[in-house]
């Protein structure tokens, strides 16, 4: 970061490595094995989690260990602009498998053959970063339903806007031209990616820029993490 | 499992008592109703609570062709999601008829109510008018989701700002919101009473949902009138369950009411 010293500019006075407020509660939903909130700037998630129950149809079980499955919803009013129409959609489905990918090596599934943990995310507002706000707050209602676990999972969006590597992007940033976006999840604890995607044009040297601030900034969203877990058993 | 459940409900009602301790005809007292809870994207959006039970809806608006029977009427639409977010005994998939029942019974209630304004909906006759969609989506099942649902719609409504439009160019601009309401006249409210074993309840838990011989939703404008009504269940009711039923649900509606 030494060459950019000078401060970047972006539309909410946010520096680069600035995330947007965030707010975390956990055992929101109470008929839940557990739950949690994560709120980063205007986006809003809200994870469920049920199980372990016997997989079906049975095909689908494996005999080793449990599977995690996900399912990531907006809520109709959610979206800016024109409703959401509601059911699965090939996007909605295509984050159910990256989210899955990206909390599976958190949990100790060994425990639960032939099982499922279902994990439900419903998003009430969102302002870009949901997928990542949905793992965020999946993670921390995954701890709170109890399973044994190697690390929580935080996740951020970083990119590159009008030129500049930052952390965070909300919607208007996403939606500036030229700008790439990079979800990224990780267990922070031994720096374990667990998401990855891009969509942008980048240069090498701005792409491991944009990991290093990943990095940074998911150890910001683990600690409020951990306080969250910790608060739940003062 | 289910009958030993069933039977000890049975037991509690004949003793005038309710798994939760509650009365009979006792309503849960913590209802609560936040407005705006998804500010920046819905038009208008609340959250209502009933004890652990809580519902989520939120209004978006657009602009729709009108009906050709009602060229100079808006219209609404109103949908309900019972995933297994909310509890385990909801299933993913298509919506389900306990869904649809539980949205076309909250849509009549406000529809049938002529508690809105529709024509006050109308853009241009024949050619543009405003379509209000109404979603719900309960979180927590903790029982009695119809009455929190049916409430949740209304504060949503209550709620909800019409966002900039240009009849020049048909288009809505659902960054900046006037000032102006959907055109509400009254507050239309559902409760829903059930008939288990010879008796009524309000304000049901999951169980005892589970077990009711019979229910019945009504629909009641400020002034008492009753404008829309369900049964449910399998069992019949007669002339006099209807008539009390209807009277419990009256006395219980300032409940739902106070809250808004």
């Amino acid at each position: 970061m030494s060459k950019n010293k000078k401060a970047v500019k972006r539309h909410d006075g946010r520096k680069a490595d600035d995330l947007r407020e965030m707010e975390a509660k956990l055992g929101v939903i109470p008929s839940a094995k557990g739950s949690a909130m994560f709120k980063i700037g205007k986006t809003i998630a809200i994870a469920a989690v049920r199980g372990p129950k016997k997989l079906h149809p049975k095909f689908l079980q494996d005999p080793e260990r449990g599977k995690i499955r996900c399912n990531y919803n907006m809520m109709a009013f959610s979206g800016s602009g024109n409703r959401v129409r509601p059911g699965p959609n090939r996007r909605a489905k295509e984050i159910n498998l990256v989210i899955e990918n990206a909390l599976t090596p958190a949990v100790k599934l060994d425990n639960y053959p032939g099982c499922s943990i279902d994990v439900f995310i419903n998003l009430i507002q969102t302002d870009a970063g949901t997928r990542c706000a949905a793992i965020t707050a999946a993670s921390m209602a995954l701890a709170d339903a109890g399973f044994e676990m190697k690390d929580l999972v935080s996740a951020v969006a970083v990119g590159k806007v009008n030129g500049e590597v930052v952390a965070d992007l909300d919607k208007p940033e996403e939606d500036v031209e030229d700008a790439v976006d990079i979800p990224i999840a990780m267990m922070p604890n031994e720096k374990e990616i667990t998401l990855l995607q891009l969509d942008g044009l980048i240069s090498q040297e701005d792409l491991s820029k944009a990991v290093d601030l990943a990095e940074v900034v998911c150890d910001k969203i683990y600690k409020l993490q951990k306080e969250t877990i910790a608060a739940r058993y003062e | 499992m289910a009958k030993i459940i069933k039977e000890h409900i049975h037991q509690l009602i004949e003793k005038g008592k309710r798994q939760d301790g509650r009365e009979l005809l006792e309503y849960r007292s913590d209802v609560s109703v936040e407005y705006g809870i998804s500010p920046k994207t819905a038009e208008g959006s609340a959250r209502v609570r009933i004890g652990e039970t809580e519902v989520v809806a939120g209004v978006k608006v657009d602009i729709a062709t009108p009906y050709p029977d009602s060229p100079g009427e808006g219209s609404i639409m109103v949908g309900a999601e019972l995933s297994p977010f909310a509890s385990d005994r909801f299933e993913m998939g298509p919506p389900s008829i306990e869904s649809i029942e539980l949205a076309r019974v909250v849509d009549r209630g406000i529809r049938e109510s002529g508690a809105m304004d529709f024509t006050k909906l109308c853009i241009k006759e024949g050619e543009m008018v405003w379509q209000v969609i109404i979603d719900m989506y309960p979180m927590n099942d903790a029982g009695n989701l119809r009455d929190a649902c049916s409430l949740a719609a209304l504060a949503a409504l209550k709620d909800a700002k019409f966002p900039e439009f240009d009849k020049k160019t048909g288009k809505i601009d659902y960054y900046n919101r006037t000032k102006k309401s959907i055109p509400l006249e009254d507050d239309p409210i559902e409760v829903t009473v059930l008939k288990i074993h010879g008796d009524y309840i309000v304000d049901p838990t999951c169980e005892e949902e589970e077990f009711l011989d019979a229910r019945l939703t009504v629909a009641f404008l400020k002034d008492g009138t009753v404008c829309a009504m369900q049964k449910g269940g399998k069992e019949s009711l007669t002339a006099e369950d209807v008539k009390q039923m209807v009277s419990i649900a009256h006395e219980k509606v300032d409940v739902l009411r106070s809250a808004l």
